[in-house]
């Protein structure tokens, strides 16, 4: 939590926060299943998610890896199974409410308010204001403006704060919506295939993005570029039809016969 | 670019003003001041729509609903006052023979007024809650209201002992005393008129500046986005559709006010189609334009009509095709264009 106070250069020095003072968080997922038309999207998962921890999620086209994340944050509803974020049953919460909870979903395509500028939409996510009453009366203070700068800056856009968001290169976007998603200060940050798009450059600075907040927070990536996993990843699941095939460190994962079989042989 | 059209915006709502308040009262003699206030009234829908249409992308084919309710709220109260110790006219042709309850209220200006801020408010809000919740939206967004349009059109010529029928409500006289056909009310009443009108006009701006203006516009873009942002989208999108309601109603009751009169035509579908024109020619995203809007179309509609009675339509029609095929941003779209091709 401490990441969204908005004190000037507190975010680079988070990973220094101990990771106790930020409140607790992890991901339980039990028995999930749902399928479309009868085919079987996702077939009884079960997962676990630690605190501080970054997952990468890979598999096939068709493995259920979005699905999964959909189902996670309410924009999908489970026909079997739980989804816990602690204690709180997120099963059956809406989607603003599963937001509201604290899980932040980044979507495979960018997703910015392009009409609205880059400050304005990050302002817009700014956890406090989200009633129409409170959104209207929201206050623009220094603070405000100050936590909308400091947010800039981290995912590398403080230059260009007044640029109309759907002027942004592809790039730029997807560090927008990834700072959108920091500002409403998630405890599970699910980032679905987050470099695409991006220069070899941007892919570095993006890596550094993601291992610094995943501290204090859960975050689950899913990508299909092994370079960039193999430097984030602490561990890898690799889902396939639906099922939980192989899970365990980049290299565990990528010399596994099975693995090599079913996704990085084709 | 965006502080210049800022700073744009201002400067027509400050001339709308000046035009308003001094010009109008000081050039045009009672009757054709009248009937400005008239068209004016429709202004308050046409800025309602800005909100709700231009800016959140909820295209209601309805408002003349909320303006109904308004304006007949009001034309009961006038009602009441011009027919004193007996009922209503149109009831005792009807054969009825006491007051109906719901109609009794209204003879109290407080409640009356009361009623005209709270009742269409609470129908916008409720109605369309329950409509957004169940991500109804766009098109079939637009058909529903039509359809409760038309329904309230139904009603209101159905219930002839209630409402007047066809005929709606006249034959007012006074208002809390005053007669509301003198020289010294038309002012009154167009200056009542135009203080709440720039009220509601910056009112209309300031929302469309703050937070929830920015958020009004991303649900028009990307709704389903908005909801990971945390916001609860129906309520928001009911909130800005009440204001339009809200709006609407205030409009309806100056119309009631100003034309002596409130009747089915004026409430229905045609009616309800004429005030998204309004807000169409003027420009959707524009409240000075809406402003504008209402007041060309209307004094246009007066100008034709009075010497092409047989096919006035058509030139409004045609007016319609224009606007929407060559500048979709309306009159004040193209103002703005020409201001910013000058730089």
């Amino acid at each position: 939590m401490e990441l969204m106070q908005g004190q000037q250069g507190v975010i680079f020095d988070g990973a220094n926060v101990p990771a106790a003072r930020r409140g607790h968080c992890e991901l339980s997922i039990r028995n999930l299943s749902v399928s479309f038309d009868g085919f079987k999207a996702v077939d009884d998962l079960s997962l676990h998610i630690a605190q501080d921890e970054l997952r990468v999620i890979i598999g096939p086209n068709g493995a259920g890896k979005t699905t999964l994340l959909d189902m996670i944050c309410g924009k999908t509803r489970p026909m079997a199974g739980q989804i816990f974020l602690n204690d709180l049953n997120l099963t059956n919460l809406s989607d603003f409410n599963i937001v509201r909870a604290g899980v932040g979903r980044k979507f495979q395509n960018p997703s910015v308010y392009e009409d609205l500028s880059v400050a304005e939409n990050l302002e817009i996510s700014i956890p406090r204001g989200r009633g129409a009453l409170a959104s209207l009366f929201f206050r623009r203070t220094k603070v405000v403006k100050e936590e909308i700068r400091d947010m800039a800056r981290i995912v590398f856009l403080d230059d260009l704060l007044d640029r109309r968001a759907g002027h942004l290169s592809h790039g730029q976007k997807q560090w927008l919506e990834i700072g959108m998603l920091l500002m409403q200060a998630p405890k599970l940050l699910l980032l679905d295939e987050p470099v695409a798009g991006m220069s070899p450059r941007e892919r570095e600075q993006t890596a550094e993005l993601l291992k610094v907040l995943s501290v204090g927070r859960s975050v689950v990536v899913i990508e299909h570029d092994m370079d960039f996993v193999r430097s984030i990843a602490h561990t890898v699941t690799v889902l396939h039809q639906g099922r939980l095939l192989v899970e365990g460190s980049a290299d565990e994962v990528q010399a596994d016969p099975r693995v090599i079989d079913v996704y990085l042989g084709h | 670019m965006k502080i210049k059209r800022e700073y744009m915006e201002l400067g027509a709502l400050a001339t709308l003003a000046l035009v308003l308040l001094v010009a109008f009262p000081l050039l045009l003699g009672g009757f054709y001041l009248n009937l400005a206030g008239k068209y004016l009234s429709f202004a308050f829908v046409a800025i309602g729509i800005v909100l709700t249409w231009g800016y959140g992308g909820i295209l209601s084919l309805g408002q003349g609903i909320f303006f109904g309710l308004g304006g007949y709220a009001l034309a009961m109260f006038l009602k009441i006052e011009a027919s004193g110790s007996n009922l209503p006219d149109f009831m005792i042709w009807s054969g009825i023979k006491v007051m109906p309850a719901w109609w009794a209220p209204f003879s109290n200006i407080y409640i009356t007024l009361a009623a005209i801020v709270l009742i269409p408010a609470t129908m916008a809000f409720v109605f369309s809650y329950l409509v957004f919740k169940k991500r109804v939206s766009g098109v079939y967004f637009a058909i529903v209201t039509l359809a409760l349009a038309l329904t309230f059109t139904v009603l209101l010529v159905g219930q002839q002992s209630y409402t007047g029928g066809e005929n709606g409500i006249t034959n007012f006289t006074t208002f809390l005393g005053y007669d509301i056909y003198s020289h010294a009310s038309t002012y009154a009443i167009y200056y009542t008129e135009i203080v709440l009108l720039l009220f509601v006009a910056m009112g209309s701006t300031a929302v469309i500046r703050s937070r929830l203006g920015n958020v009004v516009i991303a649900i028009r873009d990307r709704e389903d986005r908005v909801r990971f942002s945390g916001y609860n989208t129906a309520a928001i999108k009911a909130f800005i559709f009440m204001l339009g309601a809200l709006f609407a109603s205030i409009g309806g009751a100056f119309f009631t006010i100003q034309a002596g009169l409130i009747s089915p035509t004026v409430v229905g579908v045609t009616s309800s189609i004429e005030m998204v024109v309004y807000a169409a020619v003027g420009g959707r995203l524009s409240v000075p334009g809406a402003v504008l809007g209402a007041l060309v179309v209307g004094f246009l509609q007066f100008y034709l009509s009075n010497n092409f009675p047989h096919i006035w339509l058509f030139f409004l029609g045609a007016l319609f095709i224009l606007v929407v095929t060559a500048m979709p941003n309306g009159l004040m779209g193209l103002l703005d264009r020409f201001a910013l091709s000058r730089e």
